[in-house]
């Protein structure tokens, strides 16, 4: 066991497949939440071998792609500040800001660092006393852990110079916003495995219940993903709507109780702006009050930044499942992963560049 | 982005829970992982790691459930 080539096992999935297709009677309505999901479901073609009875929705499950615009305007600032050593994620540095990304930001010579976890962040800051080393803390429940332990080591051995720009955001606020929404068409959901590894899957039992909306706690590989919708697609066809777990190899009902622990010792929740959707409440979380030493924005000042949006692009709408990549009249042409005009263009776990990708001749590779 | 990567844990270094560290072997990718959020993890299990942390440790009996169901699946139609 390896846990991750047999569940690429292309046999099994064409197995399950043809079982989802012998269930499903009727056509629905599926949402992936996680960005991760949808790369997967794109790349294996799963949602054009299931697409008679079953759509499926993309999610705003890449925290890249929601990363507030007044957040990399904030991280540019920061970088371009002197003394500063910034570092992010990969990923982020192609997002556009409002008149650049950080990527400019480090060409025009800032000291910009791509870094794989936030403790190495913490090392920089250690061993460059005379910096102020500060990390883009961007992600959902899964990456709060990991921030949250390299603010809580600098918080314990008082390392002054080390500071988090904090832009985390909440599943479960989010899929109540989009289910609450009059564009309501979801009928399903996939839950994201690893935000649950982390958390549980406790606060979604409600959700499912006032909406009365089946929720699938998923895995990532083809054959998680199909199980999962193999049971939604079950759930639908019995009308049942409760939380089931998929992922049973990696997620327990009661999640990671020591990393909840640290993430309820050091965070609380605020509303926070979901790039291209808007405000959500509860959907966010910040540093408290006596971790505020470690909180970028207090540091240096900058909680009163505010940027609008601007709108040639209708990504908010692709992240609500509303529309799809492909209605944009800039997809492709416009818009490209060389030239993102949208941060769902940026992310390869973003549905434009996971179409643009998989789907722009209309061909995949399996 | 919330992708985690399943790897075996061949070494563990630290006694105080939530500073211990491990190196953990992906697919012969040998790297260093905190486990300070996973106690209960010795050398030999597998743990899904996100961002330089591992998150959870890995149910090798859950892990073959899903042939299983399948199997069943099968057999039922028979
Ligand atoms: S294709 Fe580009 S412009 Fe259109 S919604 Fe996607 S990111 Fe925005």
């Amino acid at each position: 066991m390896k846990f991750m080539s047999e569940y690429r096992d292309a046999e099994s999935t064409k197995k399950y497949i043809r079982e989802i297709q012998a269930i499903s009677t009727k056509k629905c309505v599926i949402m992936e939440i996680c960005g991760g999901q949808t790369h997967a479901l794109l790349k294996y073609g799963i949602d054009e071998l299931l697409q008679d009875n079953i759509t499926l929705l993309h999610g705003p499950g890449c925290p890249v792609c929601v990363t507030p615009l007044d957040k990399i305007d904030k991280a540019i600032k920061i970088a371009s500040m002197p003394d500063v050593i910034f570092c992010s994620f990969g990923d982020m540095l192609r997002v556009p800001g409002s008149s650049e990304d950080l990527l400019s930001a480090k060409a025009r010579g800032n000291d910009i660092r791509i870094v794989y976890s936030p403790m190495d962040a913490l090392d920089i800051a250690r061993q460059n006393p005379d910096k102020n080393v500060v990390f883009f803390g961007i992600g959902f429940e899964t990456t709060v852990p990991a921030v949250a332990m390299a603010v809580y080591r600098a918080f314990e051995l008082n390392i002054s110079n080390f500071s988090v720009l904090v832009s985390h955001v909440l599943v479960p606020p989010a899929i109540e916003a989009i289910l609450s929404s009059p564009h309501a068409a979801v009928q399903g959901f996939l839950a994201a495995g690893h935000v649950c590894a982390v958390m549980g899957y406790r606060e979604y039992i409600p959700i499912a219940e006032k909406y009365k909306i089946p929720i699938v706690v998923t895995g990532f590989e083809p054959l998680d993903l199909v199980q999962g919708i193999y049971m939604c697609v079950k759930q639908l066809e019995e009308g049942r709507a409760v939380v089931e777990n998929q992922y049973t190899r990696s997620v327990k009902k009661e999640g990671n109780i020591p990393a909840q622990q640290l993430m309820k010792k050091l965070y609380k929740t605020v509303n926070r702006q979901w790039r291209g959707i808007g405000e959500i409440a509860d959907s966010g979380l910040q540093l408290k009050k006596e971790y505020g030493a470690f909180d970028a924005e207090v540091k240096f000042n900058l909680r009163n930044i505010l940027v609008r949006e601007p709108d040639n692009c209708i990504s908010g709408m692709v992240l609500q499942g509303i529309k799809k990549p492909t209605e944009c009249a800039a997809f492709g042409t416009a818009c490209t992963p060389e030239h993102p005009l949208g941060a769902t263009m940026v992310s390869s776990e973003g549905a434009c560049a996971a179409y643009y990708y998989y789907r722009k001749n209309n061909e995949h590779s399996a | 982005m919330c992708l985690a990567v399943p790897g075996k844990i061949e070494e563990i270094t630290g006694t105080e829970p939530i500073l211990r560290t491990g190196k953990v072997n992906f697919n012969g990718i040998v790297k260093t992982i905190h486990l300070g959020y996973v106690p209960e993890a010795k050398v030999g299990d597998y743990v899904n790691v996100h961002a330089g942390f591992a998150i959870a440790v890995l149910n090798e009996d859950e892990a073959t459930e899903i042939w299983s169901i399948l199997n069943e699946m099968s057999q039922q139609k028979k």
